[in-house]
């Protein structure tokens, strides 16, 4: 029993049908990818999970509970985390500022009137928000306004606000595209180094076959709507069904 | 000092003072001079200067920080007015009672009008806001009639119950605890008058309270809330947040800091009329925010003060001031240059106000602040000092 279970989901847009009878089974602890040629219903299907698409049919249960019919709050709530294919962050905001606000949210819940209290006397959000920084490697700009941030600090920035949270599911909508070689060799290694620090499991959405196969302990490929096989790296590799779908076009 | 930190507490010190010594500041000129016409010390002006502060602060709050446009806050300052007016009308005319009111109801108005409106973002907020506003006059103008007194509007008579005051001999006058609100103390130095105003100093306690609150709000978690929301709404979502409740928070405080502004107007002044709530009233509150600096603390007061002078003052210069005034020029070039300033002056107020709020928000889109920050950067680099130096505001 994974921690996210995903069964029979289907999603139609007018007559395309985005996701066909998709089943995944993600288990704890570990990083699992999804690949697939472009138009398979790799982003359709993370926005089922997160409560920004709402599955025509099928059920989504995670850690025990189903995620359908919530709001995307209410499931971040629950500990599910996303990054986004290009970094979602606080711009008009300090870094500081941008991951304290995760901070609020995961002790005082969705909403607090919190007007009369002081930001600067939040001691142990403060403490918390400079620790992930400092995991990141961005203390020292703790107090740049995170829009004049390089493409790669956003990332991490927003890898930080998501960390901070603890979630039990981290979800990356292809965290690498568009980054240079050196950007990407440093979100793989900020991603590992995340791996083997915490237990969290991680879902990752990706194009580049580099970063799946320095991360991933299992792959699911999508076609079409619908997953076609289910395995380790090092199946998946010479997977002629995966060939036949997918690695065709691309250099492994 | 007060939960706030050294710079805040400088700058409410600095608001303190001024707003204290304001029948002082505001008087610099001696009577019967030429340039006495520029005096803003008169307590029915200064009345003003503190209330429309107390309006754009509130409105800051909403505006300033979530980046939400209301155009329709003039009826929360009206439902207020509205209120205060029937406290005094049936209970007393202590101002006490009509001030607490004013909010309550400016309060519950926004709640439901922020209920509404905030299923809609930007530009459909702002019309719906509208709508509410201009369906609000609409009604206290016709078919509110019994509660409003439609289009000559209500003013505290000596027919009215006052149930709590016992001597029909005071009628009228509106006091707090037997201080009347439009009382008032001639002070003359020389050839200087100075007027201190009992309303005046209760507006500016008011005042002082609310902005004082707004710096709290400002630096509160909630504030930072808020500014991220203006920031990125996808991100509050996914970072387990609920937007709506936050903004409908920020809807409701500022509306009752409007309500509150509009229980004020008629503690100092017994009387309210529907035009009090027209959409331009709603307007007027938008100008002096991005005019004194939307999302900074002092901007608003400072666009409020800005404009209340404007058009106070500006409105009173007609064309024989003029010919005065350039009275040491050959007769030919003094008429020419009356002609060119008159679009400007009197009733023309509104053109320069008009002038002045292009050039402010193309050159200095931060508003005054920005204005004061640039000056403050300008004279610190040139006293070397510039350490030291810190922008006036925010």
């Amino acid at each position: 029993m994974g921690i996210l279970e995903v069964k029979g989901v289907n999603k139609r847009f007018g007559g395309l049908q985005a996701l066909g009878d998709v089943n995944l089974s993600i288990k704890e602890n570990t990083v699992h990818a999804i690949i697939g040629p472009n138009g398979a219903g790799k982003s359709t299907l993370l926005n089922c999970l997160v409560g920004k698409l709402i599955p025509d049919s099928g059920s989504v249960m995670f850690d025990g509970k189903s995620v359908l019919g919530r709001k995307p709050h209410e499931i971040n709530q629950m500990g599910i985390s996303r990054v986004f294919q290009t970094p979602e962050i606080f711009a008009d905001l300090t870094v500081l500022e941008n991951v304290m606000i995760p901070c609020f949210a995961k002790r005082d819940g969705a909403f607090r009137l919190h007007a009369f209290e002081s930001v600067g006397q939040e001691g142990g959000i403060l403490e918390q928000a400079e620790a992930i920084l400092s995991d990141v490697n961005m203390l020292e700009k703790r107090n740049m306004h995170a829009g004049s941030l390089s493409r790669g600090d956003k990332r991490r920035l927003e890898m930080a606000m998501c960390l901070v949270q603890e979630p039990k599911l981290l979800l990356l909508d292809e965290p690498t595209a568009g980054m240079a070689r050196a950007d990407t060799n440093n979100t793989i290694d900020l991603l590992k180094e995340i791996k083997a620090t915490r237990n969290i499991t991680m879902a990752i959405i990706e194009h580049d076959m580099h970063v799946v196969f320095s991360l991933a302990e299992r792959i699911t490929v999508l076609a079409q709507g619908t997953p076609l096989v289910e395995e380790t790296p090092e199946n998946i590799k010479g997977h002629p069904k995966v060939r036949e779908a997918y690695l065709g076009e691309a250099q492994v | 000092m007060f939960g706030l930190n050294a710079k805040d507490t400088r700058l409410l010190w600095i608001v303190i003072g001024l707003t204290m010594l304001a029948p002082f500041l505001l008087n610099p000129f001696p009577e019967g001079s030429e340039l006495a016409q520029f005096n803003a010390g008169y307590p029915d002006l200064m009345q003003r200067f503190v209330i429309f502060g107390i309006f754009a602060i509130g409105f800051n709050i909403l505006f300033g920080l979530t980046g939400y446009l209301s155009f329709g806050h003039a009826a929360f300052l009206g439902v207020g007015s509205y209120a205060a007016i029937w406290m005094m009308k049936l209970l007393t005319m202590n101002v006490i009672p009509a001030i607490i009111m004013s909010i309550v109801f400016a309060g519950l108005f926004s709640l439901i009008v922020g209920w509404i409106s905030l299923r809609r973002s930007g530009i459909y907020f702002s019309i719906l806001t509208l709508a509410f506003a201009q369906m609000s006059y609409a009604l206290a103008y016709s078919v509110l009639t019994p509660i409003t007194g439609g289009e000559t509007g209500l003013q505290a008579k000596i027919s009215d119950p006052r149930i709590l005051d016992s001597n029909a001999g005071e009628f009228g006058r509106a006091n707090l605890f037997g201080l009347h609100m439009n009382s008032s103390y001639e002070l003359t130095i020389g050839r200087w008058e100075f007027t201190v105003n009992t309303g005046y100093y209760l507006a500016a306690c008011v005042m002082l309270i609310s902005f004082y609150m707004a710096i709290r709000i400002f630096r509160s978690p909630f504030g930072m809330m808020l500014r991220a929301i203006k920031s990125n709404q996808q991100r509050m979502n996914y970072t387990g947040l609920s937007t709506r409740p936050y903004t409908l928070a920020a809807f409701v405080i500022s509306g009752m800091y409007a309500g509150l502004a509009g229980g004020l107007m008629v503690a100092m002044d017994t009387q309210v009329g529907p035009e009090r709530m027209f959409w331009t009233a709603s307007g007027e509150v938008v100008l002096m925010t991005i005019l004194g600096g939307a999302g900074t603390l002092i901007g608003p007061v400072l666009g409020a003060g800005m404009i209340k002078y404007m058009e106070n003052i500006i409105s009173k210069i007609n064309d024989s001031i003029l010919h005065q005034w350039f009275s040491f020029l050959p007769d030919g070039l003094e008429d020419v240059i009356v002609a060119v300033v008159h679009p400007f002056i009197g009733k023309g107020w509104s053109l320069t106000l008009g002038l002045t709020f292009m050039a402010v928000v193309i050159f200095l889109p931060g508003g005054l602040v920005e204005g004061g920050q640039r000056l403050g950067r300008l004279f610190g680099r040139k006293s070397a000092e510039s350490d030291k130096k810190t922008p006036p505001a925010e």
